[in-house]
């Protein structure tokens, strides 16, 4: 069996030897990738000198940036004539640009935890795999953070929480008989739970009492982040509602939907915040009086409903109508079916969308500037480049502005990328 | 034998209403529409109060009235002394313009950005996405805000075009760069230039009706006619030959420095150049991802087959891949520019005169008529969406895949 004896047979393997230098490694990598053809070359040359040229202007002005200094004037001193940023107005002006000019200082504690308790609060909704229980907190959170942003005792989101639970168990104790009793005892025992409570908050104002923020010293940042939120928050239940109406038999109520969505959608957003700011304040009894935020809240949750609205109905739409004619063979009813077979596949499919969306709203939400509210931009454009200390420094600021808006955006946009392949129920 | 099966109809119970089917829909519809019209009722009472209160009324007579105030960006003839209406039409034609350019230039920056993003070349597509990336995800705003102050800073001022030697020169000797806007050359035009002009589009029409001709040619005869070459002398000699004829009917007038400013030619603001650009910017990194994922969404096969036949890789892109690519394209992209067009309603962030600046800025503000102006402002942008979607709706239904 063995052929040992014959000399012309090999025994043992010649070392591999490397490949040619030209074809392996980086020389490998760069010529197949950047000078693949002679277009390809000049292509390559003319992105290297782009990302040269942008250096070269950026790299001084950005490493000699001057971090320390009071007034603009000190800063050019400082520079001496050299090319260089005036960070130090991020610095000086930092919680300006995140609070506020009249958020008072000594509570920047209270927006920092409603910040940080508000990713507690997204964690269960945004990551499947953590336990159930967690939602409880979420639950709790708009309360909660209520009381921390706008301060007042503790027992008016306590009030507040308990009849909205109480109006919960209610619903689903009766739930099982007829839909519309469940409803309105439901609404009836929450509202009891409210005028009971009112006794109680008047009865002790002080307890546990925040000092109290009146909702026009929000400001910078903080304020766009909470229009995004609230907005997104109030317009997901608005939109799948609406999105659910437009798909109704029902030709009035279609109809209405339809209305108010094409509406919505064909009119851009600033010219709904002329409203909230000019003429919603008509539409209120004469001795009311809603302020600012509230009203842009209003519209800006009618304006991202209506997208939604849209997004969800492409989800609705995208569901084969076996589906539907399964729901309806099984017995189900129409919310019965909506609720068990419908929406949870229809909301799968357009979450990447709801999520869209919503980081729309939330880089939307600067142009509260324009009716003068002091949000991030607005508080840039207004109390600080008007400032005689700050005269002239755009670039740090509107540069740190985006990005700030950078960071959350494309954080959230990831998520949504993510959040899209982990969906994805092996259709291939 | 049962007989409430059939006396059924007489029998109706109150609660039939709400429990059986046949009726819960009539039930719902009827409560919706009693609680629109409450609120509608509701609020418009609020609304008549409290205009009676503040001793205001509903009227549009403001319109007609002189608007006392200027306008700098106009395309037609406008004065202080004009209606409000006017400056509203002035400021209708401002946002049209910018809403124009900017849905050419984003799509060239899109289409551009969207194919390279595809490119094999590592670092251009690199490029490409750091480009999308960034301008998606910032709030146009802030990119609007951005880029006037990079016009401002960068671009000179008139007084540096001044003097023997002067730091920042013209373009060509007609295009001037500056911090207040672009100055460009104007075209006049002589007695005769509407002959030119007339040759010109004829001749436009001359090269479709070759190319349609050539086509039939190539159809029914099999017959290859070389078109390229005959076109461009179709679309160039004509135009050129009666231009000298009719004696240079059509001359430019150029910009010119005089004093502290330039005159003549066309004047385009700074705040118009860089809405129209931070616009077009924004957008075109939206519309990059748009016509990546079209063309990433024609089947590599497809490719491969066309490719089989025989076909050059340029044809294989016309033909074959862009038909099919565009479907998936066409529909966003006409979104997008709907947006550009509502988009550029942020022009008040940079003092450009769209019709948000005058009907709904300085107009409400003079005459505190807020709820007519925000009104007839709504109602033009809900025109002009709901006119775009009829006209992409009708897209939509030309190039559905006609399944067969």
């Amino acid at each position: 069996m063995s052929n040992n004896s014959n000399s012309f047979v090999r025994h043992e393997m010649l070392e591999e030897r490397a490949p040619p230098v030209g074809e392996g490694g980086v020389l490998k990598w760069v010529r197949e990738n950047l000078f693949s053809s002679v277009f390809n070359t000049i292509m390559t040359i003319i992105a290297v000198w782009v990302i040269y040229s942008i250096t070269v202007g950026v790299a001084p002005w950005f490493l000699n940036g001057v971090w320390n200094a009071e007034t603009t004037r000190e800063c050019y001193e400082i520079l001496d004539g050299v090319n260089g940023a005036c960070f130090a107005v991020l610095q000086e002006r930092f919680p300006q640009l995140i609070y506020g000019f009249k958020y008072p200082s000594t509570e920047y504690w209270r927006p920092n935890w409603a910040t940080i308790l508000l990713l507690v609060a997204l964690a269960p909704v945004l990551f499947r795999r953590l336990p159930k229980r967690l939602l409880v907190f979420t639950v709790i959170y708009p309360f909660l953070a209520y009381w921390l942003i706008w301060g007042g005792s503790v027992l008016i989101p306590t009030v507040a929480f308990i009849g909205c639970c109480v109006g919960g168990v209610c619903y689903k104790r009766f739930s099982s008989g007829a839909f519309a009793t469940a409803i309105i005892l439901s609404l009836i025992s929450a509202y009891l739970c409210w005028f009971l409570g009112g006794y109680l908050i008047s009865w002790n104002e002080a307890f546990l009492s925040l000092k109290v923020v009146p909702s026009r010293d929000m400001g910078g940042f903080m304020l766009n982040l909470l229009l995004g939120t609230i907005a997104v928050s109030l317009s997901i239940p608005l939109g799948i509602a609406l999105a659910l109406g437009r798909q109704s038999n029902m030709p009035i109520i279609k109809w209405i939907c339809v209305v108010f969505i094409e509406f919505i959608r064909g009119v851009p957003l600033i010219t709904l915040l002329f409203v909230a700011n000019v003429i919603l304040a008509f539409f209120f009894p004469p001795e009311t009086s809603i302020d600012l935020i509230l009203r842009v809240i209003i519209m800006m949750t009618f304006f991202n409903s209506a997208y939604i609205a849209e997004v969800v109905r492409g989800g609705l739409a995208a569901l084969p109508s076996g589906q539907y004619e399964a729901a309806n063979s099984l017995g189900l009813d129409y919310s019965q079916s909506m609720r068990f077979i419908i929406l949870p596949q229809a909301l799968k499919i357009s979450i990447p969308g709801i999520v869209n969306v919503s980081v729309g709203m939330l880089k939307d939400t600067t142009l509260v500037s324009i009716i003068s509210m002091f949000d991030l931009v607005g508080m840039i454009r207004g109390p600080i480049l008007s400032s005689t200390d700050w005269n002239g420094v755009y670039w740090e600021l509107f540069g740190a502005a985006a990005a700030i808006f950078f960071v959350v955006c494309f954080t959230v946009s990831k998520y949504s990328q993510w959040l899209e392949r982990q969906l994805e129920t092996g259709k291939h | 034998m049962n007989t409430s099966q059939i006396s059924r109809r007489d029998n109706f119970k109150f609660s039939m209403l709400l429990n059986d089917k046949r009726y819960r829909s009539y039930t719902f519809q009827f409560l919706a529409l009693l609680i629109l019209i409450f609120i509608m009722a509701y609020l418009g009472k609020n609304l008549l109060e409290n205009l009676a209160s503040a001793g205001l009324n509903i009227s549009y007579s403001f319109l007609g009235e002189a608007s006392g105030y200027d306008i700098n960006q106009r395309l037609i003839e406008y004065n202080s002394q004009s209606t409000h209406l006017r400056a509203a039409f002035v400021g209708v034609l401002n946002t049209l313009l910018v809403a124009f350019l900017g849905c050419i230039m984003a799509t060239v920056f899109g289409v551009t950005a969207g194919i390279l993003r595809l490119s094999n070349n590592w670092i251009v597509a690199k490029l490409m996405m750091i480009y999308v990336e960034i301008f998606r995800n910032v709030p146009v705003l802030i990119w609007i805000l951005i880029i006037h102050s990079v016009f401002l800073t960068i671009l000179p001022q008139p007084k540096a075009f001044r003097g023997e030697n002067p730091e920042a020169s013209m373009l060509w000797d007609a295009v001037a760069f500056t911090g207040r806007g672009i100055y460009l050359p104007k075209p006049i035009f002589y007695d005769g230039s509407a002959v030119v002009i007339a040759t010109f589009i004829l001749s436009i029409i001359g090269v479709f009706a070759f190319r349609f001709y050539a086509r039939q040619k190539l159809y029914s005869a099999g017959q290859l006619i070389e078109t390229r070459w005959t076109s461009l002398a179709i679309f160039f000699i004509p135009t050129i030959l009666v231009y000298f004829i009719m004696g240079n009917p059509i001359g430019l007038e150029y910009p010119e420095l005089k004093g502290f400013n330039f005159k003549g030619g066309i004047y385009a603001r700074g705040s118009l150049i860089s809405l129209w650009f931070a616009l077009s910017i924004y957008t075109g990194a939206f519309i990059a991802e748009v016509v990546r994922a079209g063309i990433q969404s024609v089947n590599q096969g497809q490719t491969e087959a066309a490719s089989a036949l025989g076909l050059r890789s340029n044809l294989v892109m016309n033909l074959v891949v862009l038909p099919q690519a565009l479907r998936v394209i066409v529909p966003p992209l006409i979104s997008f520019y709907l947006n550009i067009t509502k988009n550029s309603s942020l022009a008040l962030a940079v003092g450009y005169m769209d019709v948000t600046g005058t009907l709904g800025g300085i107009t409400l503000n003079q005459t505190g008529r807020a709820i007519e102006a925000v009104l007839l402002l709504m109602l033009f942008y809900l025109v002009i969406s709901l006119s775009i979607s009829a006209i992409m709706n009708v897209y939509n239904r030309s190039i559905m895949l006609k399944e067969r």
